[in-house]
Formats: C-alpha cells, structure tokens, sequence
C-alpha cells in the first residue's frame, strides 16, 4: 500500500476514517477489518463485478454498489452491515444456489467450497427458490483438467487466471442467459482445446467446476492387487505444502509424516523425485554447457514444468530447438524405476506400478505423453496423483493426525525414502520454487566452468518471487546472462524478447505456475481465509524448501553419491548415449496453435 | 545445432486466409492497421456470415488467427448472439411464429411436431440439410395464427398434423 497516495475520508459503518483514495470501498473496510463477503473478486484478478454478493449501501446512492468495483471518495458513507443488506446478500447467495446442484455430500470441493462457506456464512438455512436447473453434460475426456459445468456459478475466475496469468486465453462464457457456459472454443475438451493443463482455473475456482482427472481408483487398486510391486515418488514441492491438509501451518515442511504415511497405504517403496532433479542438473548442466561451447542454441530454455513444455508446443514452437532435451525430474525417476531399480530388484518392469505425487494437473497429461512410453501399452509412469489427491488417500485411509509424535508406529518403521533413487543434495529440494532449477544449474555450472569447489551456493538474485527476474550472474570469467519466470505470462515477456532478437540470454528457467511447483494447479486449496495465488503463502512453501536445503550438507547435484553411483553402474556419462536414450526427449508443435492474445483489452472488453 | 522448421505460424496463416477468401482477409488487414481492432470482432463475422451463411469452426478459426484474437473469445462472440449461425442452413428455413398470437393459437405444438419430425431443436438443421428449424417473434399476421413460414410460403392456421405433410411437399422440390 502506498502511503504516500492522497487521502479521502469516509464514513465506515459510522466511524469517521481516513484512507487511500484509490482504494476500492472493499480494500478501504478490510483495511479496517472488516470482510465484506465477496465470490467473483480476486486481488490478483482484473475486476468483473459479476457476483454481486460484495454489495454495500453507499448513502444518497440509490441502489447497493458492488465494494469490489467501487473506490471510496471524499465523504461517502458506506454502511456494509444492515438487516437489508444482509437478506440482500443472502438473496442474491439463494439464487446462485438455486442453480446449483445439491451434491455437496459427494462434491470433491465438500468443505473447501467457497460457494457453499459464503452460503453458510450468510446465513442461508432453506432453498426458498427451487425452479428450473441448467444441465451441462460433464467433460471428463482430458487427461488432467475436467470440467463439471452445472456447478460452475459464472463468477469468471478461471476465465480470467488463463487469460491474465497465464496468457492462455483457452476459457471464454459461450452462450447467453440460463444457456451460458465457460468452455474452451467451440466448447472442445481440455486436451483438443489451447489448454496447456496448468491447472490454476481448477485453483481459482470457488465450486467444483474443474477439477483434475483423477486417478485415486487406478493406484487403490494396484495396491490391491498382489501381482504388482507399487512404488511412489514424490516431488520436491508436496514435503513444503501437504502438511496443510493435515491442518498444519502452511510452510511446515513434513517429509518424514508423508513418507511414512504413504508405506502405511501400503507403498512397497517411497522415492524422493529429487533425485530425478539432481540427475536433471546432471544432464541439464552437460547439455548448457556443450551449448554454451557450442554456440548454441541459446538460450536454453529449462524442461521441468510440463504446463509449460504445453505451452511452448502451442505457443511457441519456433522456441522448440532452444528447449532442453532433457526429460522431466518425474519421468526421469520413473524411468529409472523401470529399468535400473528393476534390474537390481530382479523385477519384471511390468510388474512395477510407479506413481508420482505432483503438485501439477499437467504430469498428468506428460506421464501419458507416447514419448514416454517404455513399450507399447506400458508408461514409465503409471499414475500421478496431485497434492490434493494424495492428502485425501492418506486421510481416507485413517491417518490424519500429522502431529502424533509416534507416527511410526505399526510394522511401518522407516520414514526415510528408499534407496537408491532416495538420496538427494539441496540443489534437489529447491526444484519445487521459482528460481530453484536455475540456482541449482547454476551451482553445478559454476564448479564445471571453473574446475574449482565454488564459492558461491546461494543465488538469491535468481528467485523470482515477484514472478519474473532477468539477471548477470559470473561463472569464473564467465558472465550469463539468465532470466528466470513463473507463470506464463511473465514468462510470455522473456520469450517475445528471445524470438525478436532483441537481447541475448544464456539460460531461462520457466515454470508455468505462479511461484513454481508450490503454486501448482495440484497443491492443497488455501486454508480458509488465505486466497489461491497469496504471495505470503507461497512465500512460506519455498521457505520450507530453502530451510531443507540449508540444513543439507550436500547441496551440489553432482556431488550426490548415488547420483555418482547411477552413473557409474549403470548410465556411463552424462550425455552419453544410454543417458540420452532414457533421460532425454524430443517435442514438436502441437495444434490448435494457441493465440498471444493482450488479456487486458479482452477483460476490458468483456 | 538443430535447422528444423518447428514454426507452424504462417502455415496457419496461410489456411485461414484460403479458408476466408481474398475480400475478408483485406478488410481484416485493414483493421489490424487501425486501432481497437477487438472492436471490429463482430464486424468480421458479420462478413463472414454474409458469405457462406453461416459460421464454421474452420472460420471462426481464421478469423481469430488473423485477427489475432484467442479463438475462445471468437466462439465466445459467435454463440453471444442470436444472429450467428453456428451450422450450415439447410434449403428451406422454417419460421414457427411464437409470437402471443401464434402461441395461444397452439404454436408450442406445431414447433414440438417439427422438432419431432426433423430430429432437431431450434436453430438446428436436419441431417439431410433439408430444413433449418427458426423461431419467429411475430411476424405482424396474427389474424392467420398460427403461422409457419418455410423458404418464401407463408401458411396460415397450421395444425400439428399438417407439418409431416407440408415437409413432405418441400422435399419434393
């Protein structure tokens, strides 16, 4: 808030105050702690007003204005708390009901709704206007994103999260009155529509109306099944954020109560996917610096994040030859799975089920990819279940209480992850926030460039909390120049300056995600009160990561001994050929083409 | 180094100006040219109906790549507004008046006889491309309720069981 900014004075329920004239009626009360409920409003959002459910008696108005889209001025009386403004509300809250189904028992959003907590909050007790229901057939075609629109309310939030943050423009309201619905162009399903499987639409919204494709059935059911061994991985960013489903404070990191947790499900092994990103560096850093020798292509582009690696086949193919070839630290540690762990296991790798915790809609869609198929009918990666998947099969099995100090108990003893595949350096950790995979190349870079143990391990100038960084960063006698960007389009930014020529950079990290990973469209909805997308929230998950990596002795990927191990028993080197065989892919542009559109003149427009 | 074409741009490009034809593609350069080019949107697509009859996916396609407007947002536009066929029309338009008139007159019924006989719901056209079913909001002849029109005829007092007869009469045509 800027404080220097000019100020009015308002009258605020009756009480005289002073506040920011460029506040909306809405910020200017929660300033003074006040909530006016609100359904459509998003702070990070552009401003729709569509809802109507922030309405507040502005005197000498004549009619209630939305607090979302209404600033204070010099004089106004507001009042947000009447008898009539709050049957207005509760009003407007029985008629978007009204048209909503009454499926809460079986809703996956059942308590983390905010449609059915603004309903209870308002005091709405009876569905006095019971009528005609609209009724859109569920799309459950994608392989990461669904969507449920008889539970969608209009508030447009995903419409404008894909447009604003992550310039995708897939959603648009299609249609009119009782008939309109949001859906991709020529009401296409996710996966044949411009949609990169982000997932921040399933995020923002306060029902149910996209949701994940889920994949809780398929893994229950390997692990009742005896013919397979069943094993698991989980990404570096769940250990920083699942522990908020347990009710833990957001930035508890829990890595020992999830490993633990998932053995009790009945997991045969538990793998750390930081060890796919340790091994990630090892082959990332091989391919940037031969690039770098070799004059190119520059920039290299990282391949972690595949909302992006979706984003850049639809919308930036030309980009594609600048992409790293390398696989994905999930896919990666699944294809080790199958074929090294395998091997020293004696197992058939058919008889190995791999799951994967993400924090990601999209692995989803990647595990599926055919160039991850190990062999016809048979995926590197069996299934991939979010964060929020995850939380409900460990809780749904009965274990929900994170903070009992003997959560070892049972035959279950080890809340350490297996080896090998297990053991990673910190440089792994911080994979899971924006800046983190870029830090982590770089702190191999540096001792490969120089030849020396280095100095530096800490890249805070590479953390690109506030969504886009560009930075110089020296290697020896060595300057980059790198730029790091988490969600797209911050990320949109960097790429339109690399196609037009128009700077030189050496290395982009991109995570499609605000934040990166721990922002992902799988991770836990916000705890009540805390919006999607809250900067201090994401701020708490990455400390989490730091924290770990800090206290790591081993923080260089390629100092990891069973990194060196793989290796050695198994890979040959870096970039060699067997690496290159398992660990590394190719891409191609995919249709539709997406289309960079300017998201300000659409939600202005309408 | 790898030399390989990965841009499909002009590709689609060049199939969106076929698909359009040469005058619709001049008057959307034109407005790229100028400013607002978003508020042209329905413009364009007024052309683009006026030359085929209706709207295809195809050229709701073109026109968002051309006028690099998000292709949601086109179709968006397009099922905004009544005027906008999304589907060929077929040969004869039928117009079933439900105006108040028409309606007491029992045009509900007669408009369920033609849904049921052709297969479709309003705005829709039948799988032979025969017939392209319209609602109609009075067409100021309310002394002859209820009224249907079909291609250029105009019918009066129409019963239910006169609609098999009379799309019988214009398939022959």
């Amino acid at each position: 808030m800027n404080d220097n900014s000019e100020k009015v004075t308002i009258t605020l329920d009756g009480q005289q105050v002073s506040v920011s004239k460029d506040l909306t009626i809405l910020e200017a009360a929660e300033e003074y702690g006040i909530k006016i409920p609100r359904l459509c409003y998003h702070p990070d959002l552009s401003l729709m007003g569509s809802c109507r459910v922030c309405i507040v008696d502005v005197k000498n108005v004549g009619f209630y204005m939305a607090a979302c889209s209404t600033k204070v001025w010099e004089g106004m009386v507001v009042q947000t708390n009447s008898p009539e403004i709050r049957q207005a509300r509760r009003d407007i809250v029985e008629l978007l009901l009204d048209n909503h189904p009454k499926a809460c028992q079986t809703c996956e959003r059942d308590g983390n709704c905010e449609l059915q907590n603004l309903a209870y909050t308002l005091g709405v007790r009876d569905r006095l206007f019971e009528g005609e229901r609209k009724h859109f057939p569920k799309d459950e075609s994608g392989l990461s994103v669904i969507r449920e629109p008889d539970k969608c309310i209009l508030c447009g939030r995903c419409v404008r999260v894909c447009a604003e943050v992550q310039n995708v423009n897939n959603l648009s309201q299609h249609g009119r009155g009782f008939t309109t619905v949001v859906s991709p162009a020529h009401g296409a399903n996710m996966d044949d529509s411009v949609c990169i499987q982000c997932g921040q639409c399933i995020n923002v919204c306060p029902t149910a109306a996209f949701l994940e494709k889920d994949a809780t059935d398929s893994v229950w059911e390997a692990l009742a099944d005896s013919s397979k061994h069943v094993v698991i991985q989980t990404a570096p960013s769940i250990r920083a954020a699942i522990g908020e489903g347990f009710g833990l404070e957001p930035g508890t990191a829990c890595t020992n109560q999830m490993i633990s947790s998932l053995r009790r499900l009945g997991f045969e092994a538990v793998f750390d996917t930081n060890f796919g990103a340790d091994l990630t560096i090892m082959e990332e850093s091989n391919e940037f610096l031969n690039r770098l020798a070799n004059q190119g292509p520059l920039p290299m582009l990282t391949s972690c994040s595949p909302g992006w690696v979706n984003y850049l086949e639809k919308f930036y193919p030309s980009l594609i030859p600048n992409m790293s070839s390398c696989r994905s630290p999930m896919t990666m540690t699944s294809v080790l799975i199958k074929t090294y762990y395998a091997q020293k296991m004696g197992l058939n790798p058919k008889d190995i089920f791999v799951v994967a915790v993400m924090p990601c809609v999209a692995k989803k869609f990647e595990a599926k990819r055919p160039e991850h198929l190990m062999s016809p009918g048979m995926y590197y990666t069996d299934a991939v279940l979010t964060t929020r998947e995850a939380i409900w099969m460990i809780k749904s099995y009965g274990i929900d209480n994170w903070t009992l100090p003997q959560m070892n108990f049972w035959n279950v003893q080890k809340d350490q992850f297996d080896s090998p595949l297990g053991m990673s350096t910190g440089a792994g950790d911080i994979f899971g926030t924006t800046g983190g995979v870029m830090e982590a190349a770089l702190r191999t870079a540096a001792e490969k460039v120089t030849g020396k143990p280095a100095d530096k391990l800490e890249f805070t100038e590479v953390r690109a909390v506030e969504g886009l960084r560009e930075a110089t960063v020296r290697l020896g006698d060595k300057e980059l120049r790198v730029a790091v960007a988490n969600g797209l389009n911050n990320a949109r930014t960097i790429l339109d300056k690399v196609v037009a020529g128009k700077e030189q950079f050496h290395l982009i990290e991109i995570m499609a995600c605000p934040g990166g990973c721990i922002g992902g469209g799988g991770q836990p909805y916000p705890p009540h009160g805390i919006k999607v997308m809250d900067k201090e929230l994401l701020a708490k998950r990455a400390s989490a990561l730091y924290a770990i990596d800090k206290k790591k002795t081993l923080r260089k990927s390629h100092e990891n001994p069973e990194i060196l191990t793989l290796y050695k028993e198994f890979l040959g080197e870096a970039g060699g050929p067997k690496a290159h065989e398992l660990l590394h892919t190719h891409y191609s542009p995919r249709l539709p083409r997406g289309i960079i559109g300017d998201a300000d003149v659409y939600m202005q427009n309408g | 180094m790898c030399t390989c074409k990965t841009d499909n741009l002009s590709d689609i490009e060049r199939t969106s100006e076929l698909s359009l034809g040469p005058e619709i593609v001049e008057y959307i350069k034109t407005i790229c040219e100028g400013p607002h080019k978003e508020s042209q949107l329905i413009s364009v697509l007024h052309k683009v109906q006026q030359k085929y009859g209706y709207l295809s996916m195809e050229n709701i396609n073109a026109v968002a790549y051309l006028l690099k407007i998000p292709a949601a947002k086109v179709s968006g536009v397009a099922t905004f507004y009544n005027f906008f066929r999304l589907q060929q029309p077929g040969k004869f338009k039928i117009n079933v008046c439900l105006g108040t008139a028409c309606y007491v007159k029992g045009a509900n019924l007669i408009a369920d006889r033609f849904k049921q006989e052709l297969g479709i719901d309003f705005g829709e056209t039948s799988k032979d491309a025969m017939f392209t079913l319209e609602i109609a909001r009075c067409l100021g002849t309310c002394g002859l309720a209820p009224v249907v029109t079909i291609g250029k005829e105009v019918f009066s007092q129409v019963t239910p069981d006169q609609v098999p007869v009379l799309l019988d009469k214009f398939r022959k045509q």
